[in-house]
């Protein structure tokens, strides 16, 4: 088991509290020089934590680190980039404004704090190692000019250029296209064999099968084992502890039409709207959803998705077109219109805009219909109503929590989607939009909140499904629609999609041939 | 090399009893500091506290004296804690008061003396609210409007009232002042009818000004509003989670244009009560010294914006101010009380800190150097 040379980095018997939760139990692993080792588990298995925890954001309460073999203390992530290991947030840190040379010289130890700022030769350093690495950039462009896959770039080089051995990604494909996570997957590769070592997270099984060298599964917080396994199946049983139900079975269980006859509740023409900076960001959209249909909306992030999801929400004003739920036009831009007229949403951004997260669970229940008998009793709201309403609705969505006056803050994410789920569904609506229904949410959660979408479709509920991920799309929806710049560029069948257009698709390539 | 420092972490748990400790532990502490204050100043702390205790609530009619000092204090506790709890800083207390005060006189000099007591006194108390809740509205209309900062907007507004109620006595013949008598050469206010002087309630040991009972009544009635309503609802809603309000249907503008009304309101009401309970005329420069409106602030966090407890802390505060005017000698300077009450609410506002986050000494090493230099 022990490698000729001591590990780049490990760590031992690593434990971090949080309140309320034990976000790392003893967790062990090492990453070799020269190996992509992947850190796999469901969200909230612990692997940003742990990340934290070797880049030397947080101090763990107990066990410890090495490098190299020797133990080592972070005091803070100056120590840690001191001790070579670098990190590739999720989210980029780069100042848009800037140059590309300059934000990576921001900060960095080759950074002439009083002296002269020698740009020419930070380029020239950035060149060369953006050509050993296979990381093409232009060192003079600034960042506002560089696509997604390109400002990752930049983060990468960022690191590389404080001479980081160890490089941590914290889910570094989440942002890219397929083709780009493919160049992403040969640039980790060539680091390790340049002698870095890259610590990859990631919870999606495909990629971490292909790319890792070895793979350490994290659970609940726990490290269960390093494995050197490529077979999906077996990664996905370490992972959750329990054999999966795979995507395919729920797809199945799902009809592929929808009768022909069933209503239109849901008709979605030609909508534009501008975006949060004042650009265009619909323009055009027609769409329509059936009763008991599920229409899936695939696209990278920022196509319009939340702008189009926005608008029916009320949250954001159209500048043309019309949307119609059962014949009936929306007013443009009112909140309580669409919940007047049984247009349910559940927002992607569930803490922040689809819950109150002070405020107890059956409270927020009561979120959209504290207004209409018999919650209300004007001037007041009656309490007992709200609350057993509440144990009614959570008993029947299965909302673990110890009782209904729980603020919602402290609820897991699979739980924080079966309340919201739980509301959006008890005024028995007529069109449901739920945007990026499974994001966040651990694969038992994810399982559950589809079956409730194949039950509320099954009631004749039309759904709107706007999800990132292209294989909840696939295996939930009864049509795909792909947006790309604000415009929907196919609506395929589901029993006819086929991936690889899907995927072109998405990154705005209309095929030339069938 | 070695580094000594602190951290704050979140504490993992909150256990019950914790939010009211700490408040009562950060009570002591200011009491602790006060009596090394105190001592340095050459006084005997244990006999100061002693006195403070005896003149705020023991001796022979100090617990209603006490009640005097509160009961503009409690107005604007209120004023501070409704507003606060929706995350709307109304720093504009003061200003509202003095905006009650100008509304709240003017309607009892221009009903005169040939009227029912009780019209005049409900007549000052509406107004009163007019009053305040027009000056308060202003913030509130300017952050919905026009995103302007509403702390920096009702401070201002303080200043503006002062000088509004300093120009109606001064610099003016306005209707507010005496122009006969002695006020032709020293200005200062008409006297209010005696009609329109609010009750004192004598409850045999204890004499409740009128205007304390009304706000304790207001407090309750808060407290309901808050949680009880469908209005207090959307102002928790709007309070915690704004976005989530607007996508739940509330409009948070005119939920915050509300409560900024109100809160106003309240602190007008307390000027209302304060020309008509205990000065009955209209007093800039006495208004512009006691500084009402900015102690409500200090009442407000004291009792956690809960607007019951406001009440409480309203007595315990006006206790300290009253003992304050008792104790004030040449061997006491006036400026010890405001010390003290500033010690509670340093105290108080460094003990939720505590609440909440737990510090953890800072683990000394050097294996930093190891790091520096790996084999």
């Amino acid at each position: 088991m022990e490698a000729a040379t001591a590990p780049a980095v490990a760590a031992f018997h690593v434990t971090k509290k949080f309140p309320g939760v034990i976000a790392n139990e003893d967790v062990t692993f090492d990453v070799r020089v020269g190996e992509v080792h992947a850190l796999l588990g469901e969200n909230g298995a612990g692997k940003t934590t742990l990340s934290n925890i070797l880049t030397g954001l947080y101090r763990p309460d107990s066990g410890w680190l090495e490098v190299l073999g020797e133990k080592i203390t972070f005091q803070s992530p100056r120590d840690a980039i001191a001790a070579g290991i670098g990190m590739v947030h999720q989210h980029f840190r780069l100042i848009p404004t800037f140059t590309v040379a300059e934000n990576i010289a921001l900060g960095s130890a080759h950074d002439p704090i009083g002296g002269r700022f020698d740009i020419a030769a930070i380029e020239e350093r950035i060149v060369a190692l953006s050509e050993s690495f296979d990381l093409p950039v232009d060192p003079r462009a600034k960042i506002w000019q560089l696509s997604v896959g390109e400002q990752q770039r930049v983060e990468i080089l960022k690191v590389l250029y404080r001479d980081a051995r160890v490089l941590i990604m914290d889910e570094p494909t989440a942002v890219l296209t397929p083709v780009e996570s493919e160049a992403l997957a040969s640039t980790m590769q060539s680091m390790a064999r340049n002698g870095r070592s890259v610590v990859f997270i990631s919870h999606k099984l495909g990629e971490v099968a292909s790319i890792a060298d070895r793979v350490t599964v994290l659970r609940h917080g726990r490290s269960v084992e390093t494995v050197t396994e490529n077979d999906v199946n077996a990664l996905a049983s370490l992972m959750v502890g329990r054999s999966v139900e795979s995507v395919k079975q729920t797809s199945e269980s799902i009809s592929l039409f929808v009768a022909d006859s069933a209503p239109v509740v849901l008709e979605i023409s030609d909508l534009c709207a501008n975006g949060d900076r004042g650009l265009k960001a619909l323009n055009g959209v027609s769409l329509d959803v059936r009763a008991g249909e599920i229409v899936g909306v695939a696209g990278v992030a920022g196509n319009g998705q939340r702008e189009l999801v926005e608008i029916l929400a009320g949250l954001r004003r159209s500048s043309s077109g019309s949307v119609q739920v059962d014949g009936e036009s929306l007013e443009n831009g009112s909140t309580r219109h669409p919940i007047r007229l049984g247009v349910s949403y559940v927002p992607q951004d569930r803490m922040g805009t689809g819950l109150a997260p002070d405020l107890s669970i059956a409270e927020n229940m009561a979120l959209k219909k504290y207004r209409r008998p018999p919650v209300s009793r004007p001037p007041f709201l009656r309490q007992s109503v709200i609350d057993s309403e509440a144990r009614e609705l959570m008993a029947q969505f299965d909302v673990r929590a110890p009782s209904e006056t729980t603020p919602t803050r402290r609820l897991s994410g699979g739980n924080v989607q079966k309340v919201l789920l739980a509301r959006e569904m008890s005024g028995d609506p007529k069109v449901l939009v739920i945007a990026s229904p499974s994001q966040g949410l651990d694969v038992g959660a994810v399982a559950i909140v589809h079956q409730l979408l194949l039950d509320a479709a099954g009631k004749g509920v039309g759904i709107l499904l706007v999800s990132e991920d292209l294989d909840e799309v696939l295996s939930l929806s009864h049509r795909i629609a792909v947006m790309y710049e604000g415009r929907i560029l196919d609506t395929v069948n589901r029993v006819d999609a086929d991936v690889q257009r899907i995927g072109l698709l998405m990154g705005g390539q209309m095929e030339e041939s069938a | 090399m070695k580094r000594f420092g602190f951290r704050l972490e979140p504490r993992s748990d909150l256990p019950k009893w914790l939010p009211w400790a700490v408040p009562v532990g950060s009570f002591l502490v200011a009491l602790l500091v006060g009596a090394i204050v105190l001592s340095i100043t050459g006084q005997n702390p244990f006999s100061v506290y002693a006195r403070i205790v005896d003149r705020a609530f023991l001796s022979d009619g100090a617990f209603s004296g006490t009640l005097v000092s509160a009961t503009p204090l409690l107005f604007t506790g209120l004023c501070a804690a409704v507003a606060f709890r929706i995350g709307f800083f109304n720093i504009g207390g003061e200003g509202q008061f003095v905006m009650g005060a100008i509304f709240g006189s003017g309607i009892a000099l221009k009903l005169g003396a040939d009227v029912p007591g009780v019209l005049a006194v409900a007549s000052m108390v509406v107004f009163g609210a007019i009053g305040g809740g027009l000056w308060g509205l202003i913030p509130g209309i300017l952050k919905t409007r026009f995103r302007t900062n509403e702390i920096i907007t009702s401070l201002m507004l303080n200043y503006i009232a002062a000088v509004i109620a300093t120009y109606l006595i001064f610099d003016s013949q306005s209707f507010w002042r005496e122009l006969s008598g002695s006020g032709a050469v020293f200005p200062k206010g008409k006297v209010l009818p005696v009609i329109a002087w609010w009750p004192k309630l004598d409850f045999g040991s204890v004499i409740v000004p009128f205007g304390f009972l009304l706000g304790m009544v207001i407090a309750g009635w808060l407290y309901v509003l808050q949680r009880k309503t469908r209005f207090g609802f959307e102002m928790r809603i709007v309070g915690g989670a704004p976005t989530t309000a607007r996508y739940a249907g509330i409009k948070p503008n005119r939920v915050i244009i509300a409560v900024a009304a109100l809160s106003g309101a309240l602190a007008g009401i307390g000027g209302a009560t304060d020309v008509g309970n205990f000065r009955h005329i209209l007093d800039p420069k006495g208004l512009q010294q006691s500084g009402f409106g900015y102690a409500g602030i200090v009442v407000a966090a004291l009792a956690r914006l809960n607007p019951v407890a406001v009440v409480f802390v309203a007595i315990l505060l006006g206790g300290i101010t009253n003992a304050g005017y008792a104790l004030r000698g040449p061997d006491f300077p006036a400026g010890l009380v405001g010390v003290l009450q500033g010690l509670i609410l340093f105290c108080t506002l460094g003990g939720e800190v505590l609440a909440r986050y737990r510090i953890k000494r800072s683990s000394q090493s050097s294996a930093v150097e190891t790091a520096m230099e790996p084999a």
